[in-house]
């Protein structure tokens, strides 16, 4: 609980309240943290927002598992420095979400109980070098598809926070398809290994971006309140589009037999995504679910002591300057 | 990104907040580029550097205490910033000039 929210209940919202507010939304405007917003949407944005934020701490994990083993000096740079942006990813949208009225200790705190939820893609385990060059293809694209629209949100905040984003992921993308391009013009067995990193990638990747419309049960109050600007369907065509003749160019096949051209909508029709696997994974059964926790709490953990030393160094100092002035 | 000064510190021993600006060419403003929590300036500032100035694209950096910025409040917005929109005499469309002459 937060004590700071939790001493007075709102105040009830009236009809006129919720008019203008829409009305304002309606014209394009954004929302800014101080204005008059339903509690609904301040409810609905905490949750997006504190599980975006979540995901690029997460996601930090399972790219992490090959830092120490990247095949130049050239890959391990990058994937260091890409690991490091998704730190400052999460940094931007936790701010962002603080801006709502919820702690940042809260939300960590949250995080690591168990209580809040990530994106399930961050579930599956990185097997293979080849796993790298895919995340940042498929998992980077997909977080490009989606976050370039919610950089139009109607929260200020968030919408500057994925601007701001948006401008770092164009290079986890082109780094992630360079090294499936390299592999897939490599040997048989680095072929073979690209291949079969993208057929394990490619479903959950097209689950990254939500359920179904006719099964999305937030999706009908964001797109109204513009936190959404295009549905789950919608955003999950537009990403395969983007990623079939990726995928054509360096010769490598996407594990879907029904994937073929569909003239009259330009649109690459797709197989059923298998929603049961989702929902299992969101539930806590994915292959990694309980790995990713333990980590974040050692991690955390583990980190206790740098903290426990910025503050005494801290105070060390403020005691050393008020002795000073004495 | 507190953007709400009045949002105030957070409960439970959570360090402070402070509002970060970034300048991102000698010349050009600083902006508003989110916040970071610290213990003091010194580390609000590089805590700053490691968030907002990974790619170089920084040549100066502002930390200021969240809780020091006094801002206007949208509910007072209208009146507070209304002396300033009636005025079309401050804008050189207001004036008329003969056809045909370069005034700036
Ligand atoms: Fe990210
Ligand atoms: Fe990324």
């Amino acid at each position: 609980m937060t004590p700071t929210n939790a001493a007075a209940p709102p105040p009830p919202e009236t009809a006129e309240q919720l008019a203008a507010f829409e009305a304002r939304i309606a014209a394009g405007e954004y929302i800014e943290p101080k204005d008059w917003m339903p509690e609904r949407y301040r409810k609905q944005l905490i949750r997006m927002m504190s599980q975006h934020a979540h995901s690029e701490i997460v996601g930090m994990l399972p790219e992490g598992n090959w830092i120490t083993r990247a095949p130049s000096l050239r890959r391990k740079m990058t994937l260091i420095a890409k690991v490091q942006d998704e730190g400052g990813h999460g940094h931007y949208i936790y701010c962002a979400t603080e801006t709502l009225g919820v702690s940042r200790d809260q939300m960590v705190a949250d995080l690591l109980s168990g209580k809040a939820k990530y994106s399930s893609i961050f579930n599956y385990p990185t097997l293979t070098w080849a796993d790298i060059g895919v995340i940042g293809w498929f998992v980077d694209g997909a977080a490009i598809v989606n976050q370039t629209v919610l950089a139009k949100a109607s929260y200020g905040p968030y919408a500057r926070s994925m601007i701001r984003i948006c401008k770092e992921e164009n290079f986890h993308k082109r780094q992630g398809y360079e090294i499936c391009a390299v592999l897939a013009s490599g040997t048989e067995a680095q072929r073979a290994m690209v291949q079969d990193a993208v057929n394990r990638w490619w479903w959950p990747s097209l689950m990254m971006f939500g359920p179904g419309d006719a099964s999305s049960p937030n999706s009908e109050e964001l797109l109204r309140w513009k936190v959404k600007r295009f549905s789950n369907d919608e955003l999950r065509q537009r990403f395969v589009n983007l990623t079939v003749p990726q995928a054509q160019a360096i010769d490598v096949a996407l594990p879907d037999p029904e994937l073929r051209y569909d003239a009259a909508s330009g649109d690459w029709h797709f197989g059923q995504v298998d929603w049961n696997e989702f929902w299992q994974v969101v539930k806590g059964d994915g292959p990694c679910n309980r790995e990713r926790l333990a980590a974040r709490n050692k991690a955390h953990d583990e980190g206790a002591w740098v903290r426990a030393a910025a503050e005494a160094y801290a105070a060390r100092r403020a005691g050393a300057a008020a002795s000073a002035a004495a | 990104m507190a953007d709400d000064a009045s949002n105030g510190a957070p409960a439970g021993g959570q360090w402070p907040l402070w509002e970060v600006f970034t300048q991102e060419q000698t010349g050009q403003p600083h902006e508003h580029a989110g916040s970071v929590h610290a213990v003091d300036a010194e580390q609000a500032l590089q805590n700053a550097r490691d968030v907002f100035g990974r790619r170089g694209k920084v040549v100066s950096v502002w930390v200021v205490p969240t809780e020091q910025i006094t801002a206007s409040t949208p509910g007072d917005a209208g009146p507070f910033f209304d002396p300033g929109s009636d005025k079309a005499y401050r804008h050189p469309q207001f004036y008329k000039a003969p056809r045909g002459v370069r005034i700036y």
